[in-house]
Formats: structure tokens, sequence, C-alpha cells
């Protein structure tokens, strides 16, 4: 067996192992990587995500490998080239072929004070972890450098709640990238983010203050900026260092010196990624990389791949704003012209730069609105396929994007980043079966990196014929949220309305449930006011969740999961007279099972006596708002979490929605409320509240993305309230938050467009929603058990109002009564356990 | 054939809510009983052959193409009201009973 050693395991590194492994079927290869890293490759074109609530975990893009020896923390010391000899710290390494992918550096410019506490770099996990761990509790951060990753580093610093300069040396921000009516678009962007961009100057120094770490910046236009802490992104360097060393070519301006088959100067010694100056140019992008990656896999097989170039284009949303170049974006071809598009007033600016004889697309600039980029990209190079103003104006972008992918020829390429041909996917799409687009993304890995493709792919999709039905069921060609939409503006009371402007046939047990979900968000009231009641779910119908047995289960509202003694004691009191198994719950209550029917109501009037209320744990719609004990009793708290979670409980009760809701507020950053797994979450702050949304627990566990820092406790409910009405009205059916929020375009930036900045211009009647819903909120069981007709519906026998249901037994189970072979038959999945009485011979 | 002098009185038919269903005792034998909207009776049993809970009378109304269906309230499988043919499962269907409205407006059921 051979032996393939690789120094560093960033992106493109990753990508050679698995590349070599997908190729290397007979086993002729052991891979050996060094890495400089304590962690495995993760995904550095997300890094920023880390601060939106992405953990290091969700960046990760390593999967252990047997054939793969991993060695963290161990990075390359020298290399002998004659001998063929990898030296690290820890021991000495033979190899049969040899890969550098050792990425980059972050470049500091040689200013005074560049070594000074609080002065950061922007490149890895750790950095980001030191970053986060130095702004706390610190007001004023400045990043040094206006490009991508400055920007990128200032919108961190944001999200960590400091006020922000950007300091750029060039007259515009991305000077690489966009041109100067771009940067100008920009600007306005970022500043209105309150983000105070100084450009056309540098930085001359850094001041330390009293504690020595770092305090002002000097700037050469003289002014000086007060910051708490600095961020550097000034650029990148290779790291050739290692390869310089032992005695590799590098590039005129630095990088491991490579041709196109990614070969170096010396015998089997590769170099791949930001580390390699292929005919002496460095590319800063993953997708190059990724290219580079592939080739070298293919020649280690002994193949005859080459490099094909690269494509420089890039998508990226800086700040919320869209920002887009592809192609030849400066416009440096010979003779080439511009086409230019500027509207202040939605604040978009697109350039295209076409051929002399304005028939070939050759490249351009978006800002502000970059729906047309997947289509455009694909299409440098190519015949325009429409007028050039056509494919500029932003309302004709999407659809004329659709057409202009049916005019792309084959071999065009829709995924950069991983180099898929537009035929590539249609045959997927049809060879393969592939109906939707997680299916495209397994079967080609298009889609699977920046993700900016993935627009296109679902045009493909349409294209080929392939429908994504959004209708709800057999009787609706509608999705939730057009349905909610519908009642919405046409004002619609009932099923049977809705069903006849809107639908066909009877419904079912999908439509009709969700159309209740609807009229009861739309207009609070009793939800088995008349027709609704034929709407609703059992657990609905009975205000209980029905158990495997028939049964149902109790659990009242204990808000906050703060509970009086006394209330404790009645709860204690209905189990033990009514023999009803009692738990407590993981959502900080109780839950009182094994209730029949006809029950219900005693067992209610009892609670309702008390001064308890439904729980709702049978709606969709708000379940508990948990919380820790916080700042009344905890030493640590340093908010009152628990008064917090109570007023939130109460607000939001009975509060319908496409699926249920959960929250939790934790009194410090111990989190002891667990509030990251929440629909929305909230952890107390020195100053005031931050608010998570979009976690759960459950089938597909995702932790909560920090949405906003430091609200007031008014701002916070503001805020909420929004949030879950604009849930209420779009999201889809069963649909939680966090699915929601991954589907809405542009997602958890356009939500904080949507309800912070108020971008659609909804907020004031989201807020008028949430009040509505507040002054109507009436307990479900207390207007039950007032009204002789809803009460009626409670008997197990319309003919025997006053007889039990006969199947329906216990046995004894650790002291408390369970159903009868719930052990016995309850593990087979379909099969509940319940004796199998013969129709005719009560038990 | 069930012969007609075996229908027994159940409930006054106003007691039947459109598109929902009761269940009833009728001879020791547990029967979901359905009104729906267009004013059609269905009689068929309580017991859910998948999960043997007598819990049929509480699932959702409805149709499926030109069916009248019920689904089971437990797991939702769908059930032709009409036969008790169940349209998820094969092999598995719920017994109908003959039902009929008498002259005061009782509603009867004719189980053997
Ligand atoms: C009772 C309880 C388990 C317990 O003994 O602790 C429970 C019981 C049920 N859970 Fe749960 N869940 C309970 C806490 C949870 C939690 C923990 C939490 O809330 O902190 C989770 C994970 C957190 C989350 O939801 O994000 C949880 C995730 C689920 C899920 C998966 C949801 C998902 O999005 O994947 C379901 C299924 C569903 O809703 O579709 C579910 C559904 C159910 C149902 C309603 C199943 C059903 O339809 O019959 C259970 C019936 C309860 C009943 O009859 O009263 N339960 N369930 C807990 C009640 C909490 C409460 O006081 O309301
Ligand atoms: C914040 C940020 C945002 C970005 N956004 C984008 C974007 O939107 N689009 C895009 O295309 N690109 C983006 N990039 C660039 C992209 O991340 C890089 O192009 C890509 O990571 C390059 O991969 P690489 O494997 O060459 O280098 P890296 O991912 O940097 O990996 C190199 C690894 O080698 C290790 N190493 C170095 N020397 C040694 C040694 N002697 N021994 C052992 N190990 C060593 C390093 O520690 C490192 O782990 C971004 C980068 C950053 C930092
Ligand atoms: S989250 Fe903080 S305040 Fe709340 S209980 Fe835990 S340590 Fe105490
Ligand atoms: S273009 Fe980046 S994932 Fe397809």
């Amino acid at each position: 067996m051979k032996r393939l050693v690789i120094i560093g395991n960033g992106m493109v590194g990753q990508r050679l192992i698995e590349a070599v492994r997908a190729r290397d079927d007979g086993g002729e290869w052991s891979v050996t990587v060094l890495a400089e890293e304590g962690r495995p490759a993760y995904d550095r074109v997300k890094l920023s995500a880390f601060f939106d609530g992405s953990s290091a975990e969700d960046l990760n893009l390593h999967t252990p490998d047997a054939g793969v020896d991993l060695r963290l923390g161990e990075p390359a010391a020298s290399v002998d080239l004659a001998d063929r000899v990898v030296t690290t710290a820890a021991g000495a390494y033979r190899y049969d072929a040899l890969v550098f992918a050792t990425g980059s550096y972050p470049f500091v410019p040689p200013v005074d004070g560049k070594d000074l506490p609080g002065v950061f770099v922007y490149r890895t996990l750790d950095d980001l972890e030191a970053i986060r761990e130095y702004a706390r509790g610190r007001h004023i951060g400045a990043v040094i450098g206006g490009g991508l990753l400055g920007l990128e580093a200032a919108n961190a610093m944001r999200l960590l709640g400091l006020s922000t300069h950007v300091i750029e040396f060039a007259p515009r921000l991305m000077p690489v990238q966009i041109d100067e009516a771009g940067g100008a678009m920009l600007r306005r962007y970022v500043e209105d983010l309150g983000v105070t961009v100084h450009t056309g100057t540098g930085t001359t120094a850094l001041n330390a203050g009293p504690d020595g770490a770092v305090a002002t910046l000097s700037l050469s236009n003289g002014a000086v900026v007060k910051a708490d802490m600095v961020i550097v992104a000034a650029g990148i360097r290779p790291r050739d260092d290692v390869a310089r060393a032992a005695g590799l070519a590098v590039g005129p301006r630095g990088g491991i010196l490579v041709d196109g088959t990614g070969r170096t100067s010396a015998e089997d010694v590769y170099a791949v990624g930001e580390c390699a100056a292929v005919d002496g140019v460095c590319y800063g992008l993953v997708a190059p990389g990724y290219a580079q990656a592939e080739v070298v896999a293919d020649r280690l097989m002994g193949g005859a791949a080459t490099f094909p170039g690269a494509d420089l284009s890039t998508k990226l949303k800086l700040l919320g704003v869209d920002v887009a170049s592809f192609g030849d974006a400066h416009g440096t071809a010979e003779g080439c012209l511009d086409v230019t598009f500027t509207d202040p007033a939605t604040r978009v600016y697109a350039k295209l730069v076409l051929s002399d004889d304005a028939k070939t697309l050759l490249g351009g600039v978006l800002v502000g609105d970059a729906t047309g980029y997947p289509a455009l990209r694909a299409g440098v190079g190519l015949a325009l396929s429409a007028p050039p103003l056509t494919l500029l104006a932003p309302a004709g972008a999407e659809a004329d994007a659709g057409a202009g992918l049916a005019a792309l020829p084959g071999s065009a390429q829709v995924c950069s980043c991983n180099a898929v041909t537009k035929d590539t996917i249609v045959d997927a799409i049809h060879a393969q079966g592939c109906a939707d687009v997680p299916a495209l993304k397994a079967c080609t890995r298009a889609g699977t990196s920046c993700g900016s493709c993935v627009p296109m792919l679902k045009q493909l999709l349409t294209l080929e014929g392939v429908t994504q039905s959004k209708a709800l069921c057999e009787h609706f060609d509608h999705s939730r949220q057009e349905l909610f939409d519908i009642v919405r503006v046409r004002n619609i009371r009932s099923f049977s309305a809705l069903i006849a402007e809107a639908g066909r046939g009877k419904g079912c047990d999908i439509c009709k449930p969700v159309v209740a979900s609807i009229l009861a968000s739309l207009h609070t009231g009793y939800v088995l006011e008349g027709e609704q009641a034929s709407l609703q779910d059992t657990n609905d119908h009975f205000l209980a969740n029905i158990q495997r047995n028939g049964t149902y289960s109790v659990v009242p509202r204990i808000p906050g999961g703060e509970i009086t003694p006394e209330k404790l004691i009645v709860i204690g009191e209905v189990a033990r007279d009514f023999h009803l198994y009692t738990k407590i719950t993981g959502g900080q209550r109780i839950d009182l099972f094994g209730a029949r029917v006809e029950q219900l109501p005693l067992i209610w009037k009892r609670l309702v006596d008390a001064g308890f209320e439904s729980g709702h744990a049978y709606g969709k719609s708000l379940r508990t708002v948990k919380s820790c004990v916080g700042s009344t009793w905890c030493r640590y708290g340093v908010q009152d979490s628990v008064g917090l979670a109570v007023a939130l409980e109460l607000r939001y009760r009975g509060l319908r929605s496409p699926h249920k809701l959960k929250s939790a507020v934790s009194g410090c950053a111990r989190e002891c409320a667990e509030a990251r797994s929440k629909d929305f979450g909230i952890i107390a702050t020195d100053n005031g509240w931050n608010l998570y949304v979009g976690g759960n627990g459950g089938f597909r566990p995702r932790h909560a993305d920090l949405f906003a820092t430091d609200l007031s406790t008014e701002e916070l409910v503001r805020t909420i309230d929004r949030f879950l009405i604009f849930y209420i009205r779009s999201a889809d059916r069963l649909q939680r938050t966090a699915a929601w929020i991954e589907s809405l375009d542009g997602g958890l930036d356009h939500l904080r467009d949507v309800i912070v900045h108020d971008s659609l211009g909804l907020c004031a009647e989201l807020d008028a929603a949430m009040a509505g819903h507040i002054t109507n909120y009436a307990d479900e069981w207390a207007a039950t058990l007032d009204d002789p007709d809803r009460l009626s519906r409670f008997v197990s026998f319309v003919n025997a109002p006053d007889a039990p249901d006969p199947s329906i037994s216990f046995t004894v189970e650790r002291g408390q009564p369970v159903p009868v072979s719930s052990s016995a038959e309850g593990r087979q999945p379909v099969l509940l356990g319940m004796p199998a009485v013969t129709e005719g011979s009560p038990a | 054939m069930i012969i007609d002098v075996a229908f027994q009185p159940v409930c006054p038919l106003d007691r039947l809510e459109p598109d929902r269903g009761v269940a009833a005792l009728v001879n020791g034998v547990q029967i979901a009983l359905f009104r729906t909207s267009d004013g059609e009776l269905f009689a068929v049993g309580n017991r859910d052959p998948i999960s043997h809970a007598y819990v049929m009378s509480r699932g959702i109304v409805g149709s499926r193409a030109d069916v009248p269906t019920v689904a089971s309230p437990l797991h939702k499988q769908v059930y032709d009201l009409r036969t008790g043919t169940c349209l998820d499962v094969a092999d598995v269907s719920l017994p109908v009973y003959p039902v009929r409205v008498s002259e005061d407006s009782v509603v009867e059921v004719a189980v053997e």
C-alpha cells in the first residue's frame, strides 16, 4: 500500500480526502493527515454562522473514516524532499505522495500596537471563540478592512452587541468584488445597520488604554476612533512557510507554485487550495480549491485531469444585504460595454458587462437583490438570453432566471462550487428519479457548499416537469399559507364556506384541523363553536390528549413551572379521587392519565374551581414556557426568569399555530432552562434579554439562533409577538419554527428585516393581531363547563350517558393505574396494547 | 340479511352533529354512529381494528374522491363509511350496521 500524506485539514484538504477515498476502489492508498488545528475540518465559509447561533458541531465537515489517520493538533514542521519524509513534533512520516493543503493566514499590516490585547484576526473557530469571550461586557468594536471578511467580522461584532466601525483603505467597500456605484449602495445598507464606515483611510496605529489593552485607533486622515476591541481583516497570505523551507518553488507573490495538474517543483509533491499558486495565481475562494483537490485525486489514481481555471464569482449575504459579482465584474475585457441599473428607492444596483457587440454576457455586479445571480452566472460567456435590462430589473429577475436557464446549454455549470453542469442535474432528475432539492443534493453534490445555486435547482426541477406540489391534500390545491390568506382576506368564517370557495369534496383529517387552526388564529373564539367542532381532531374535540387505550390525559397549565403548595395538593387530590396515573412531564408541569371522556368535565370542574386552566397539551398552540429559578433565588441569576416566563406563558396561552410552540427563559448564560432548544428562547444578560429563535428537541434537534441581543422586556415582548404572528400566518402545516425559518427566502436575516426593520410594512398588523388574541383569550375548559350543550358531548355512549366504556380496564404498575398489557403488547409500534374484547361481550 | 324487527332506537336525530360521530352501546356491542353534512347516516364498529381501542366514533369525517370516510383518531387510517373497508391497509375493515331514522326522528340501528 502507498502512503499519501496531506498537510492541513481545512476545507480543501478535507475535500481531497473525500475525493481520494471515493476514487480509490482498489484500496491503493493509506491516508495520513497532519492537522495544525485541534479540531477536524469545518466549514470556514460559514464561519460567521458561529455568531448566529451555529455551534462548532454544526459547521463540522469531517466524518471519521477507518482508512484515514487524522492527526489533530500535530502540524508539519519540516519536509525532507530527498528522503520523502514529513516531520512533526511527535514523529516522522514517510510518503509516496505529499499534498500541501495549508491554506492562508490573515495578513496583519505592520502598524504599531498590532499585538495589543484585544486585537484579533478572523480565520479559525479558535479566533471566533476568543472574540466572543473578549467581547463580553465591551461596547465598541472596530474592523480593519472593508472587504468580504471585514464585513463578516463587522456583522459578528454587531451580533455580539458592539457598536461597530469599519475602516477601509480603498475608496469603497468590497473593492475586489464590486465597482464604485455598487460599493456606494452597499455602504448605505451597512450604515443603516448602525455600522460606521470610514473609507479611503488607513490605520496608522493601535493605541493602548490604561489597562494595557487596545483602546483607540489612529487613522491616516487624522481621526481617532475609540474601540474596546479590534479585528484585523486586511487580507490573506498563502501559508507556504514549510514548503519554502523544504526548497519548493514559490510564486512571484507567494504561494506554492503548481501547474495545472497541481504538481509542485518536486516529484510526487502537490499543493491545493489557498496555499497553492496555480501558474502563479492564488485563489482565495473555496470552489477553485475544490476543483484542484479533484484534479490531484485523479492524478494520484493515474488519471489525466487538469485544473480548468477558476470561476471567481461570489454571492454573499453580508449584514443582510445580497451582494454578487460574477465573471469579468470589473469589465477588463477589450472594448466591453456596461449596462447599469440603479434604483435608489428599492436600493438595488446592478451592472452587466457585455462583449463589444453587446451579444455575449461577460460578467456583472448585483447589490441589494441577487435573485438573478444563479442564472446570470451560469450564462457568462454565452449569448444573452434576453435584453440586458430585462435581465437586470429585479422584478423580472426571478421569472427570467427560469427562461434564461432553459436557454442554457447542457454544459453550463449550474453549481460552480462543485462543478456540476446542467446536464448532470437534468440527468439526475430523469435517470435517477431525483424529485426534489434534497435528492439532487445527495445525487450530484450541487447546492451542498455555498447554497447559492439552490434556487436554480428548484427551477430546473420545474423546467423538467417535476411539480413540487404545495397542495394540502386532495381537497385543496393551496398551501396552508395560501389558505390562511384566503380566509383572512375574504373574511371566511367556516370550513364549508372555504371549501365551497376554494376546494372540493368534504375535507379530511388533514385539511379540517388545518382550517380549524386558521379559523382559531384569525377569529379567536371558542374552538368548538358550531361547525368548527366537526373539524377538530379528537384531542381538540375533547380538550384532552387521546391515549392508546382510548382514555385521555389531563394537563393543567402551570405557567413557568411555578406552583403553590395548595394547587399541588388539589392536583394530588384530583388524581387520587379519579384514579389517574400521575407524572411530572418534561415540560415542568404535571400530566394526569387515564381519564374516560365522561370523567373529563368532572375532573376539570375541580381543577377550574381551584384556579387552573387548560394547558393546551392537546392543541397545536403554546405548550410551556419553562423557566429556571433565576435572580430571585439563584446566586448566578441576573434577571427574573420565572417572572418573565410566567408573563410570557400567560400572554401567549391558547394561541393556535401551525405546530406546537415551546419556550423557556434562563436567568443567566448557564442556561438551566434549556432555552436554546425552544421555538423561542430567552437568556438573561446584564443589560436585558437575548432572544433565540427556531430551536426544538424532538426528532431533529436543533439549537435556536441568536436573533436579537440585550432587549428590554418591552422590546423583547414586541419582537416575540411579531415573530409568533408572522409564523402563524406564513408557516406550513405542522412546520415547527426551525423548518419555517429555513424555508424563508433569506432565512433569519429576512425574518429580522420583517419583524425588526418592518421591511414589509406588516408590523402594525402583526401587533394588532397579537393584541386581539390577548383580549379575546378565554379558558376553553371554563367555557365548556359553563355550557350544558357543550358538556353533552362528554359521554362514552349517546344512548347510555352514565355507562363507562366497558373496554377500558387498568392494571397496577409501581403503585399506579396503567392500561392493561401496556408492557406486554406495547412494544409493537402499531398494535396499541388493548385487550381484544370481542364484539358483544362487555368485559 | 338483517330483518326489520332488529332495529333498535339509539337517540334523537338532532343529537348527532353533522360530520361528527357518537358511540352507542347496542346489545352490548359498541357502535360508531355518524351523520354527514349531506344528512346521510352510517353505523360501523367502534373498535379500531388496528389499535384495538374503542375510538372510531371520535375520528374525523370526510371524503376521499367520492367515498364518505372516517379516519381513526389514533393512527389516522381511513375507512369507507359505507362498506367499512380500510382504504389504507389491506384486509382490514370495520363491521357495518344497518341504520335508519324512524318517523319520529329517532336514529335506529340493527345489531344482531
Ligand atoms: C407528557 C410528555 C412526556 C413526559 O412525560 O414528560 C410528552 C408527551 C407527548 N408528546 Fe412530547 N411530551 C412532553 C415533552 C416533550 C418535549 C420536552 C419539552 O417540551 O421540553 C419534547 C422535545 C422538545 C420539542 O418539542 O421541541 C417533546 C417532543 C415531542 C414531539 C416531537 C416534536 C418535533 O418537533 O419533532 C412530538 C410529536 C409531535 O408533536 O408531532 C410529541 C408528542 C407528544 C404526544 C402529544 C404524543 C401524542 O400525540 O399522543 C404525547 C402525549 C402527551 C399526553 O397525552 O398528555 N412530543 N415532547 C411531555 C409533556 C410536556 C408538557 O408538559 O406539555
Ligand atoms: C470568515 C470567512 C468567510 C469566507 N467566506 C467565503 C465565501 O463566502 N466563499 C468562498 O469561496 N470562500 C470563503 N472564504 C475562504 C474559504 O474559507 C477558503 O478559501 C477555504 O477555507 C480554503 O481552504 P484550504 O483548505 O485551502 O484552507 P483552510 O481552510 O484555511 O485550511 C488550511 C488548514 O491547514 C492548516 N495548516 C497550515 N499549516 C499547517 C502545517 N504546517 N501543518 C498542518 N496543518 C497546517 C491550517 O491550520 C488550516 O486548518 C471565507 C473565509 C473566511 C475566513
Ligand atoms: S440559568 Fe443561571 S440563573 Fe438560571 S438557575 Fe441556571 S445558573 Fe441560576
Ligand atoms: S454554487 Fe455553491 S453550492 Fe452550488
